[in-house]
């Protein structure tokens, strides 16, 4: 089958690789019809991973027809359309049964491996280096889902592809942000970051009866995308002061909740591509916490990945802040939110600025990194 | 000559026999001049541990060890106890000092140091018991260059 494969620091190739299998007796094999880009891919791309294998097929977020199934599992068939989230979790241990599939124990392959980078493994995730406990990614003709019952979610008909395949992580994602940080009807709302999963987590926010959220960015197209399609106030952080604005927004008091959206900064040496890097400084974080209100929360989310340094933590306990943090979403979310895309409360397709077919991805990757052209995600049809 | 074998001491969820089934132990030395990781000492007669998400009856059934944990039989001495807060059971093994090194593919794996053996087996014991089965990786165009392109 063809897949895309990462072959080399910044370069991507669509080469013919190997069907996947059946490996495990709760596992599917999926025919994608969607897959798109995710910023989470962006380190992997740029070669900061060193467990990343030439070869290794990228691509967390998919969407597609189950072509065949374990003996294993119950819940799918053959015909399926299925959305997969981004993590692999097994649905047994205690995190799972608590709804926390991103803290999944049984996810990996080799937990035992990667406990030491974080303290304790996370869920597995399609398209990351498989001696790192992961799985081939979604972005080729076909791919293994394990734990199926629990990672593939059947999607209703009356949902379509592209609004169907960000309920794989990039909604559940958004949705996360807004329940962790307990976004209650009144609330003030602050995105960092307006990229899918900022946009989506501003939308969020209105669904939970905010009564404003204002997105900050850089990128006017996509701040009039979220001003467009989420309602969120826009703000650009080159032509405003920020934590100003914000005060105005919430009556001097600072927003009540503050969500981190802006993903993995981009490398800045080639010290960084290879896992050294010390001493980011967290910009938007830190404006966050400063502006955030006094016993607000501030919600991290996703690739800020390594170290930070400068990070004021006088401001986190002088205003009592509560920070809460979530690299992946809970699975826990999906139906319901592949509910709410059914009842047209929940759009995406707009995320969705660039439909490619599988054998341009290296493109699609290229415009995804380069935010050029407008480009929010990439999405990729085999 | 046989690995030693003694009892250790368990805890409290399980019946004498099933005491006496967890309670196989073997001496693991350590080299000489060497401290434990991160130059803790003691550090090669810690406790690996893992929480297991069901009751202890379930991780070691009739009081066995379960597969992959039997491998090490005569190798590591195991601790079982129920986990507070109603998580399970907490399962622990170390390697005793004293027993023969680890040779072969075992050693080629884990190196000199024997918890990393232990630490594996505990979590694949886990995941054996919560999933059923162990989680395999895919195979990729390496293991399979017949049909690679």
């Amino acid at each position: 089958m063809r897949a895309l494969c990462w072959v080399g620091a910044d370069q991507l190739a669509v080469r013919e690789v190997p069907d996947p299998e059946l490996r495990n007796e709760r596992d599917i094999i999926v025919r994608v019809r969607r897959s798109a880009t995710c910023g989470a891919d962006l380190p992997l791309l740029a070669g900061r991973d060193p467990l990343l294998r030439s070869g290794d097929v990228l691509g967390a977020e998919f969407l597609g027809e189950v072509v065949e199934t374990g003996p294993g599992v119950r819940r799918h068939r053959s015909g399926d359309r299925v959305v997969v989230g981004a993590g692999v979790a097994c649905g047994g241990c205690w995190y799972c049964r608590a709804g926390l599939h991103a803290c999944c124990d049984n996810g990996s392959t080799e937990p035992a491996s990667v406990d030491d980078g974080w303290g304790r493994s996370d869920a597995g995730c399609f398209g990351r280096p498989r001696a790192a406990g992961g799985f081939a990614g979604g972005h080729a003709e076909y791919v293994r889902v394990p734990y199926a019952d629990v990672t593939a979610v059947r999607v209703p008909d009356v949902v379509g592809d592209d609004r169907a395949l960000f309920a794989a992580d990039a909604a559940p994602t958004g949705w996360l942000a807004a329940e962790l940080g307990a976004v209650r009807p009144g609330d003030v709302v602050a995105v960092w970051g307006a990229g899918a999963v900022g946009q989506l987590a501003a939308r969020a926010a209105t669904l939970r009866g905010c009564a404003r959220v204002v997105v900050v960015d850089r990128h006017e197209e996509r701040l009039r995308m979220a001003e467009r399609h989420t309602g969120a106030e826009p703000l650009n952080y080159r032509r405003t002061d920020v934590s100003a604005e914000l005060r105005d927004h919430s009556g001097g008091r600072g927003p009540d909740v503050c969500v981190v959206a802006v993903g993995e900064p981009p490398a800045r040496s080639v010290v960084d591509r290879f896992g050294a890097r010390v001493g980011d400084r967290p910009d938007a974080l830190r404006e966050a916490v400063y502006a955030c209100r006094k016993g607000g929360t501030v919600v991290v989310l996703g690739g800020t990945d390594g170290f930070v340094d400068a990070f004021p933590l006088g401001a986190v306990t002088d205003k009592r802040l509560t920070v809460r943090g979530a690299r992946r979403p809970d699975l826990r979310d999906v139906p319901m939110l592949l509910d709410r895309m059914a009842r047209d409360e929940l759009r995406t397709e707009h995320l969705a600025t660039h439909r490619l077919p599988l054998e341009e991805a290296p493109r699609g990757y290229a415009l995804f990194r380069d935010r050029a052209d407008g480009c929010v995600r990439a999405v990729f049809s085999p | 000559m046989g690995p030693m074998r003694r009892l250790t001491p368990v805890g409290t969820a399980l019946g004498g026999s099933a005491l006496a089934g967890a309670a196989r132990v073997l001496r693991v030395p350590r080299r000489h001049g060497r401290s434990g990781a991160d130059g803790d000492p003691a550090a090669a007669g810690r406790w690996e541990v893992v929480t297991v998400d069901r009751p202890p009856d379930q991780v070691l059934p009739g009081g066995r060890w379960p597969e992959p944990l039997r491998r090490l039989d005569g190798a590591v001495e195991v601790r079982v106890r129920p986990a507070p807060g109603d998580r399970g059971t907490e399962l622990a093994a170390r390697p005793l000092t004293g027993a023969a090194p680890t040779v072969g593919l075992a050693a080629h794996l884990v190196g000199d140091d024997p918890r990393h053996l232990v630490r594996r087996t505990l979590r694949q014991v886990k995941q054996r018991v919560e999933t059923g089965e162990e989680l395999r990786a895919d195979r990729s165009a390496l293991d399979r260059p017949e049909a690679g392109g």
